[in-house]
């Protein structure tokens, strides 16, 4: 019989700091702006593992744009992009007062995370497919979609597009490239390969392009996804948004403290990135080099962005009971409107004033918008007719809902 | 005796036996540090340990089958799946394993595990937040399937459940964590307590598996429910002015099938309510057995009162939800049939 040297012990992972403790985000493994190198898009994977354990950063402490990464962008790109961000998240705050305010049943803010969605909305195109997840409304808002019919999902109200069928904030529309989001994590993931496949089956120009949490990298769903990716070569995008918290579990649960995210992409042999995700730049140009890689037949390419999710993670949430309170504050990576405002403003294409005219203008947009919406109601002040709630159920109504719609009396 | 809601008195069910036996933990996604996200194992990890009650990875899958590999070593862990919604990962652990592992065995290994779920609608959740999936467990053999309706039961059905040497689905109404919710939605929701039903015994105790509660007998007919809508079934009853025999099943497997047939002899009808879509939902079964054991005494056909089968709306979530106003509406059919 062996008798082990010592018994055996259960670990569970503890982030380092909960309410009242320090911050701490010793573990957290950076590197410098403009240190790590570019490999050429059609490297192999296996001679760029290192890009998995590593940052890619471009945006330095002063704000200037330094090193290989540095996707040169013009200053109008810039101005809109920081447009992008604040308008981002002041829909996000008015919406969020809009459930405090008992005007929906739900809401879920991007704070703190505006970069990426902000910047892949550009470098992918409304043709590609994207398969979000909920915090990727910064998508729709950087490509025009109307904020207005966003409120009207939010609101459930008669001109929600998709009749009052789904929760707040899941949002879809084919015609934004943005694919209808489920409340179930991961489940978009491998779809997005699928329909990556589908594209370079017929031969097509379009790629997929997902998201995924690092809490829901632990579902089957994120392997399959890899799986599929690897073993086709499909061309697709796969961003891991690393916001560190999962709800209340830190992202150590889903075994973030063992290795990087990035790197469960070595072994489906796939190449992978870590990106400083409040760096608009570094996103910017990490998105278009896996973008390129995945338009030249090169396959997939796996992004973790690493961010953090400053707000909680939902209107049913209080992040007080379970992270510092102040946690956002010691954040390494900053804040990504903070950073690319300050990117502007050095390079003479920005100012304070300039800067408080886009917040002023997103706060009136915003309104407008609400007002619009608002107009025609909030939940349960309006709402599709009755009737389409047994409508698409199949592509055509069988006896059964014929029967239970009459029951229902539409 | 305490007054507790039923997350309290779930939350003292584990509690009395995470104290009492060390082989019971309990995991899931939230349901460490923070105590879940309905608030179920509040406090656990702070009083028992972080071995005995600690947070997930958001995997349903890995969840259900860690615990089933727990469950062949001996312990008897109590997992959350955080919403009854996000079950369907777990389904082929659930369905292909915890199910059919003493079976296939000859006996040799068991899963003695308990897979706490809260599930159902009425809270404005949309489709992902309100399911009822009971009758895709009912359907497999080798699961137990239970369903409180009240804190007493929910404690003593819980620690019935954790003590049973089988795998049990144990769904939890969520709607009805925190009052008997009857289903006049406009009203305000009175909460436990007050509630008989909400005086729960601080220790240890235990409700069996497989019997049902009768909780308003009566002559002119017979209504099975369980979960939320025993209280939107009483409810019907009284705004239709029927004396109706109210059972709540508790546990839909085992099924308490004597107290059904009794009460059908006795009343001659039955409506059968549950809040999952119609079609092959639990009802269908119910309906089934009442036809065959008790075919001679029915004096109208049986009715079914369900959800529709359309997908939970978020928007129409009155409209679906089978409130008593339907109940009643069927209570009046059946007494005219």
């Amino acid at each position: 019989m062996r008798k082990n040297a010592v018994p055996l012990s259960l670990r569970v992972p503890e982030p380092p700091a909960r309410p009242g403790d320090k911050p701490d985000f010793s573990h957290l493994r950076l590197d410098a702006p403009g240190a790590v190198e570019r490999p050429d898009v059609a490297a192999a994977p296996e001679t760029m593992r290192e890009h998995a354990f590593r940052l890619i950063r471009v945006l330095d402490d002063e704000g200037r744009a330094v090193g290989p990464w540095d996707p040169k962008l013009d200053p109008e790109t810039l101005r809109q992009g920081l447009r992008d961000m604040v308008l981002t998240r002041t829909f996000d705050d008015r919406m969020h007062r809009a459930h405090r305010q008992g005007k929906t049943s739900f809401y879920m803010k991007c704070t703190g995370e505006e970069a990426i969605a902000c910047a892949q909305a550009k470098v992918f195109s409304r043709e590609d497919m994207g398969f979000p997840t909920y915090r990727q409304q910064g998508l729709l808002i950087a490509r025009g979609y109307p904020l207005a019919t966003m409120m009207n999902q939010i609101y459930s109200n008669a001109a929600d597009p998709i009749k009052g069928r789904q929760l707040p904030i899941m949002y879809s529309s084919k015609e934004f490239g943005f694919f209808t989001i489920s409340g179930n994590l991961g489940t978009q993931y491998p779809q997005a390969v699928g329909w990556a496949m589908a594209s370079a089956y017929k031969g097509d120009d379009k790629i997929a392009v997902a998201w995924i949490g690092d809490g829901a990298t632990a579902e089957g769903d994120f392997h399959n996804a890899l799986t599929f990716a690897g073993v086709y070569r499909a061309p697709v995008v796969l961003n891991i948004v690393n916001n560190q918290w999962a709800i209340s579990s830190f992202q150590g649960i889903a075994g973030g403290m063992e290795t990087t995210f990035a790197s469960k992409a070595i072994g489906y042999g796939l190449p992978a990135l870590r990106v400083d995700g409040n760096d608009f730049l570094a996103v910017w140009a990490a998105s278009q080099w896996a973008a390129e890689r995945a338009r030249s037949n090169l396959g997939a390419t796996v992004i973790e962005l690493v961010t953090y999710r400053a707000a909680q993670h939902s209107t049913s949430d209080d992040p007080s009971r379970y992270r510092p309170g102040d946690e956002w504050d010691h954040w390494p990576l900053g804040d990504p409107v903070a950073r690319l405002k300050q990117h502007l403003i050095a390079l003479g294409e920005w100012d304070e004033d300039r800067h408080a005219e886009a917040e002023k203008a997103a706060v009136e947009q915003v309104r407008a918008a609400a007002k619009e919406s608002e107009a025609i109601g909030t939940l349960g002040q309006s709402r599709p007719s009755v009737k389409t709630m047994f409508e698409e159920v199949f592509a055509s109504e069988d006896w059964r809902l014929r029967e239970q719609r009459q029951q229902v009396g539409v | 005796m305490a007054s507790m809601n039923m997350i309290q008195a779930l939350n003292s069910a584990l509690d009395a036996k995470m104290s009492e036996d060390p082989n019971v933990l309990s995991f899931g996604e939230d349901a460490g540090y923070f105590g879940g996200v309905f608030r179920v194992t509040d406090q656990l990890q702070q009083k028992h340990g972080l071995t005995r009650s600690f947070d997930a990875p958001i995997a349903e899958g890995g969840i259900a089958a860690a615990a089933i590999g727990m469950g062949v070593y001996g312990l008897r862990p109590v997992i959350e799946m955080q919403f009854a919604d996000y079950i369907y990962p777990a389904y082929d652990q659930l369905v292909s394993e915890a199910a059919k592992i003493r079976y296939r065995s000859g006996g040799e290994f068991t899963v003695p595990i308990t897979v706490r779920s809260p599930y159902g609608g009425g809270i404005f959740g949309g489709q992902t937040h309100s399911q009822s999936p009971e009758s895709l467990f009912t359907h497999i053999a080798g699961l137990k399937v239970v369903i409180p309706s009240n804190p007493y039961d929910a404690k003593g059905l819980l620690i019935a459940a954790i003590e049973d040497d089988n795998p049990v689905i144990f769904f939890e109404p969520k709607r009805i964590y925190n009052g008997p919710f009857d289903g006049w939605h406009e009203k305000p929701v009175s909460p436990w307590t007050g509630h008989p039903l909400a005086e729960v015994p601080e220790g240890k105790y235990v409700e069996p598996l497989g019997k049902a509660r009768i909780m308003r007998e009566g002559a002119d007919v017979t209504i099975l429910a369980y979960g939320t809508m025993v209280w939107v079934a009483l409810a019907g009853a009284e705004h239709a002015g029927v004396d109706a025999e109210v059972i709540d099943l508790r546990s839909l497997v085992p099924l308490d099938i004597q107290a059904i047939e009794a009460s059908v002899k006795k009343t001659g009808r039955c409506v059968i309510v549950h809040e999952a879509p119609r079609t092959s939902g639990y009802g269908a079964e119910l309906s089934a057995l009442v036809q065959e054991r008790c075919f001679h005494h029915l004096e109208a056909p049986i009715a079914r009162v369900t959800g529709w089968d359309i997908p939970y709306p978020h928007a129409f979530e009155w409209e679906y939800f089978p409130g008593p106003q339907r109940v009643a509406d069927a209570l009046k059919q059946t007494m005219e049939g």
